[in-house]
């Protein structure tokens, strides 16, 4: 396997506060590395380092191999797909103008455009005759999440980045989103960064779970190392866990 | 008079038209650069606030003795200008500064250049709060225009002067009640295209 994404000593300050300090990591091409942390720890800040939305203050951030301040901002952004919370749709736009707007920004012909649209909507399970022409305030949270994450998949990037996408969603939307996140996954093998606060999301989606606290990386792990990880900060998550079983039990 | 009435409204119009044209051409431009930059935007709202602030009759008097002004619809339309940059100005401000965060940061994200985020995203978003502006500041204007006749710039202020000079009401509301539908038609005009055409 090879690295999509290398952070080097990476270490980001922003109004003259430590967001991550000293951070080394790698993103390895195919997997999903979860970031899982509380509130402030640095996790959207490593998001928005891989598409250049801030500059490193120290350290490299590299993407395919090259550092991201030496790439084209716009270029970078556009080979790489990204899901925020509520999807980020603008609404003023029709679903499919959401879902087609890269590949227009990016001059493809409107019938590979439309086609495009119609894969990917079907694929999120969102028809194009029913949807297409509706707007985002016509859709449910989950319905809208579906779009976003159409959009981000729409120029055919190799890189998915998520930034809390399921957070704000009713818990049984939510688990037949990450269920969807999976099929997908399975389908389109795209390598994704994935940032929740959500260990039983981490669990299920990640195929790694790098665990971030007061702006430092503490744990990386795959899933059945985590659960038995003794690390403080991984327990206190892990209770969380063990405390909705027995809630439900 | 109902010759007067029709030249004279046509004064008015093409005054408050050439009024708004620069006043819109002046201030949209500068609030969608005033929402890039904290400290042009903080000078830029304080000077249009000060302006406000002066009263109309007052302002006109001070451009009558700018000597590159020559007196009558050249120095009124300069005033007029000056009334209808604020509200312009502010609504400009707010539309684009009141677009969802995400949804810029959203923008951005997928590789949308400045110019796009611009075009494509924050000016349809603010079209309805800056198309207010431009509502509220013509109504304003309708009615400034009418004092502008005290400087010999002509609309329906003449027959409101000659009115109290004569206190005769007709004239007065043979300048007034135009006036006022002008002002009424641009209100409901500006409001259809808000509700009619604009995302909101």
């Amino acid at each position: 396997m090879s690295a999509i994404v290398s952070f080097r000593h990476v270490s980001c300050r922003l109004g003259g506060r430590d967001i991550l300090q000293d951070l080394t990591l790698e993103v390895q091409a195919g997997e999903t590395l979860v970031l899982l942390g509380r509130s402030g720890s640095g996790k959207t800040t490593i998001l928005k380092l891989i598409n250049r939305l801030l500059a490193p203050s120290e350290g490299q951030v590299l993407v395919e191999g090259r550092a991201t301040t030496g790439w084209d901002p716009i270029r970078l952004r556009r080979r790489i797909g990204y899901v925020i919370q509520e999807g980020g749709l603008f609404p003023h736009f029709t679903v499919a103008d959401n879902v087609g707007l890269i590949p227009r920004l990016e001059g493809w012909a409107p019938d590979r455009i439309e086609q495009r649209v119609r894969v990917l909507l079907d694929d999120v399970g969102l028809p194009h005759r029913e949807f297409g022409a509706r707007y985002p305030r016509e859709l449910s949270g989950g319905q809208r999440q579906r779009v976003g994450v159409a959009r981000a998949l729409a120029a055919e990037p190799d890189l998915l980045l998520f930034d809390e996408p399921f957070g704000a969603l009713d818990p049984i939307t939510r688990m037949e989103l990450q269920q969807q996140f999976l099929a997908l996954r399975r389908e389109f093998q795209k390598t994704a960064v994935f940032v929740t606060h959500d260990v039983r999301e981490a669990l299920l989606i990640g195929t790694r779970i790098g665990l971030l606290s007061h702006g430092r990386l503490r744990l990386l792990e795959s899933p059945p190392d985590f659960l038995r990880s003794q690390d403080v900060e991984a327990r206190a998550f892990l209770a969380c866990l063990d405390h909705s079983r027995a809630g439900t039990a | 008079m109902t010759q007067d009435i029709v030249r004279l409204t046509l004064e008015h119009l093409v005054l408050v038209s050439i009024t708004m044209a620069i006043a819109a051409g002046l201030a949209i431009p500068t609030g969608i650069v005033a929402t890039r930059y904290d400290r042009f935007r903080r000078s830029v709202v304080a000077a249009t606030n000060v302006l406000q602030t002066i009263p109309s009759l007052a302002m006109f008097g001070f451009l009558i003795p700018l000597p590159f002004l020559p007196l009558g619809k050249e120095t009124a339309v300069v005033a007029l200008v000056l009334y209808a940059l604020l509200p312009i100005l502010q609504n400009t401000l707010a539309g684009i500064l009141g677009v969802d965060r995400a949804v810029r940061e959203s923008a951005l994200a997928m590789g949308m250049t400045g110019g796009q985020l611009l075009w494509l995203v924050e000016l349809p978003l603010a079209s309805r709060m800056i198309v207010t502006g431009l509502r509220i500041a013509t109504v304003i204007t309708i009615g400034t225009a009418t004092i502008a006749a005290a400087i010999g710039a002509g609309g329906l202020g003449v027959f409101i002067f000659r009115g109290i000079a004569t206190v005769d009401n007709a004239q007065l509301l043979a300048g007034a009640v135009p006036a006022a539908i002008m002002a009424l038609i641009a209100d409901r005009g500006l409001s259809w295209i808000e509700r009619r055409w604009l995302p909101g």
